[in-house]
């Protein structure tokens, strides 16, 4: 019989280790044969641990469960039963691109990986030639799921053109954004899907290395990503490229803790081994990146779509979205949520039908006040803006950003103007240090709310100038975004800036 | 008879550049070895040594100056040693969206210091982290390098109490 038990971290911080050790126990008792496969996440957060049972090839779910249920799950009694997993709405609502293989397969058997896809796209791809693999990805309309949005089809085809002796596929696996975990649990449940779009983008662009900066706080992933890499090498899926001629390798390496360093240049920095301080741009990473050479750098999860792009095809892709956002989404639904986890869908399902009808509105029960989306630099959304629907320049419309499409939902006693002044304070904990906006902004930011917060209601026009300084003066996006946030709050919840003033008089 | 002060210390030291000269020799074929470099010195030593410093920046061909500049840009390393333990709790939006700043408040009570510090018998260094991916089930924290989510006061005592025994 097999069994399967989540490896994904958020499984084993709600006990997944203990409910594996509690199987492999009572299995030992009944005197069963059973397999226990530590497998990734399907999404379904609010049910960690949830463990399957594969019956004549259905796979039966069972969750949350605790090493108390699990004499009651062999005797088919358990009131943890929720049926089979593919039946479930949260599944059968989604449209599975990316995250296919999530949760299904054993994240480090790469026969299993094949079995489920894998490869095909890759094998593909090492017919096409570079020029028709770019354009693939360009028809596909993929655009950087990182935030900016770029089209990774552009970005490759500048890469491609450079000439140089050497040229570098970088993967930004730095996942800082509060509410985001697609990365990680692509990373932790399919491994060798980011590392197949790796060795695609390297075929494509004539590059011949590659590097995951994978920050240091996901330890788990970074064990799984090690291993898939070193099971990658030894059956030449990196190295000769599946006997092919030609040549791919890739490296892991961990961050070290500095959220800026998501951002693509400092990341490149940090990677060199210096101070992860931003670079001006021009040049673009694209034609003076790591070392100075022409970079690809990609997100986890752009990465990780390109094997599905090349296995059906680049028009079944661009099939589904919204606008110009083509594709799927992989949402992240978090914070005080009834149902958190990983939803991927295609564009242009809106926020409203999201928080109140996949998610079913708040953990607490209480009313849904805001939902920030788009990590620490995206807007605070209020109920009246529910109705937006789920795609790049619709969030940008909105004054905000879908970012790496993190949803953090907040209920009725949530302190806006706490938040504000939290997102000025992260901007100044993160600063790179090397432009004024963001360095010195951030801190004169913490300081004005503060006074809001004492009463001054004068200082929320000095508030308003301080953000459009930071906007139009910051490097990047930390000092230039930060604004987004404590913006959007004072936009709509005024009230809350203004009965600071009230309380205090 | 004690060897005097300064000859333990020029032991200790010895010892520190041995190790670092293998750590460093690990890492030199690589492209960008430093951070790797650092991130093994800091799992071998609990922090960077400052004796050490010179000895990697003259392996990289890099001024003391630049070594110390990337030690001090990155939370991750620490030019002291911690507590026996470490105590990070998230405090992102996510996380405090259920809870997660009373919970940060509960822990600096209860051990009786702030972010960054130890505990005065050396059990316990308390630091924030900014998002551990579990944001779907906060607030999270990560005790010795094991996550744990849907952490409440309770819980937390009961971890703690966990790390003293
Ligand atoms: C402060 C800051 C943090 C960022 N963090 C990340 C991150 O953690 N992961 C990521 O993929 N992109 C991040 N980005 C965006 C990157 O700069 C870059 O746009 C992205 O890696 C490009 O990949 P993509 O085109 O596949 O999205 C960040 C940007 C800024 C300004
Ligand atoms: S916000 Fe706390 S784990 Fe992500």
């Amino acid at each position: 019989m097999k069994i399967y038990v989540p490896r994904d971290a958020a499984a084993r911080a709600l006990g997944a280790d203990a409910v594996a050790k509690a199987l492999a126990a009572e299995a030992g008792r009944r005197g069963m044969d059973v397999e226990i496969i530590r497998n990734g996440s399907r999404g379904m957060v609010w049910l960690e641990p949830l463990v399957e049972i594969d019956r004549d090839g259905v796979r039966h779910a069972f969750g949350p469960m605790t090493p108390a249920d699990v004499p009651g799950l062999f005797d088919g009694d358990g009131d943890k039963a929720l049926g089979p997993t593919e039946d479930l709405d949260w599944m059968r609502r989604q449209t599975r691109l990316t995250f296919a293989r999530c949760g299904v397969i054993d994240p480090l058997s790469l026969s299993d990986y094949e079995a489920h896809g894998g490869l095909t796209g890759l094998r593909r791809a090492l017919g096409m030639g570079a020029e028709a693999i770019v354009e693939e990805v360009t028809a596909s309309g993929l655009r950087g799921r990182g935030g900016a949005g770029f089209p990774t089809g552009i970005k490759w085809n500048t890469v491609r053109q450079a000439d140089a002796d050497q040229k570098y596929i970088v993967c930004n696996a730095d996942e800082g954004d509060s509410g985001t975990f697609a990365d990680r649990m692509i990373m932790e449940g399919d491994p060798f899907s980011l590392i197949e779009g790796m060795v695609i983008a390297g075929l494509g662009v004539g590059a011949t290395q590659g590097y995951v900066y994978l920050r240091s706080e996901y330890p788990d992933a970074i064990d799984v990503m090690e291993r898939a890499v070193d099971i990658a090498r030894n059956n030449n899926v990196l190295g000769d490229v599946l006997h092919s001629g030609h040549h791919f390798d890739m490296e892991i390496r961990v961050g070290a803790g500095a959220y800026v360093c998501g951002e693509e240049t400092s990341l490149l920095n940090s990677l060199e081994g210096k101070r992860g301080v931003v670079r001006a741009k021009p040049p673009l990473p694209a034609l003076e990146g790591f070392l100075g050479k022409p970079t690809v750098v990609n997100n986890v999860i752009s990465l990780a779509t390109v094997p599905v792009i090349f296995e059906r095809g680049a028009q079944h892709y661009a099939d589904f979205g919204l606008g110009r956002s083509r594709g799927t989404v992989t949402l992240q639904i978090a914070g005080n949520v009834a149902r958190g986890g990983l939803f991927e869908t295609a564009f242009g399902v809106s926020l409203g039908e999201v928080v109140n009808d996949i998610a079913g509105g708040t953990l607490s029960g209480r009313p849904v006040k805001a939902v920030q989306v788009g990590g620490p630099l995206g807007a605070y959304l209020p109920v009246s803006k529910f109705d937006t629907p789920l795609g790049y320049e619709e969030l940008d419309a909105q004054g905000g950003l879908i970012g790496h499409a993190g949803l953090v939902v907040f209920d009725d006693t949530a302190d806006m103007r706490g938040l504000a002044r939290f997102a000025m304070e992260f901007c100044a904990v993160e600063s790179c240090g090397k432009c004024t906006p963001c360095r010195i902004g951030a801190v004169r930011g913490v300081e004005t709310i503060d006074r809001i917060g004492q009463g001054d209601a004068s200082a929320i026009p000095l508030l308003e100038d301080l953000c459009e300084t930071m906007k139009d003066g910051s490097l990047c996006a930390l000092g230039g975004f930060t604004p987004f946030p404590v913006m959007s709050a004072l936009t709509h919840f005024p009230d809350e800036f203004a009965a600071a003033k009230e309380a205090a008089e | 008879m004690q060897p005097p002060q300064s000859t333990q210390n020029a032991l200790a030291e010895t010892d520190i550049l041995a190790e670092t000269d293998q750590i460093v020799s690990r890492h030199m074929t690589r492209e960008g070895p430093l951070l790797p470099i650092l991130h093994d010195m800091q799992d071998s030593f609990g922090h960077i040594p400052a004796a050490a410093i010179p000895r990697i920046a003259d392996h990289l061909n890099l001024t003391r100056a630049e070594v110390h500049g990337v030690i001090s840009f990155y939370h991750d390393f620490r030019d002291q040693p911690a507590g026996r333990h470490s105590l990070k709790i998230c405090r992102s939006e996510a996380c405090q969206a259920v809870g997660g700043a009373a919970l940060s408040d509960h822990a600096k009570r209860r051990l009786g210091i702030d972010w960054h510090q130890t505990t005065e018998d050396g059990g316990i260094t308390l630091e924030p982290i900014y998002c551990l991916g579990l944001c779907a089930c906060g607030p999270a924290v990560l005790v010795d390098g094991d996550v744990v989510a849907r952490v409440d006061a309770d819980r937390l005592d009961t971890l703690i109490e966990g790390l003293s025994e």
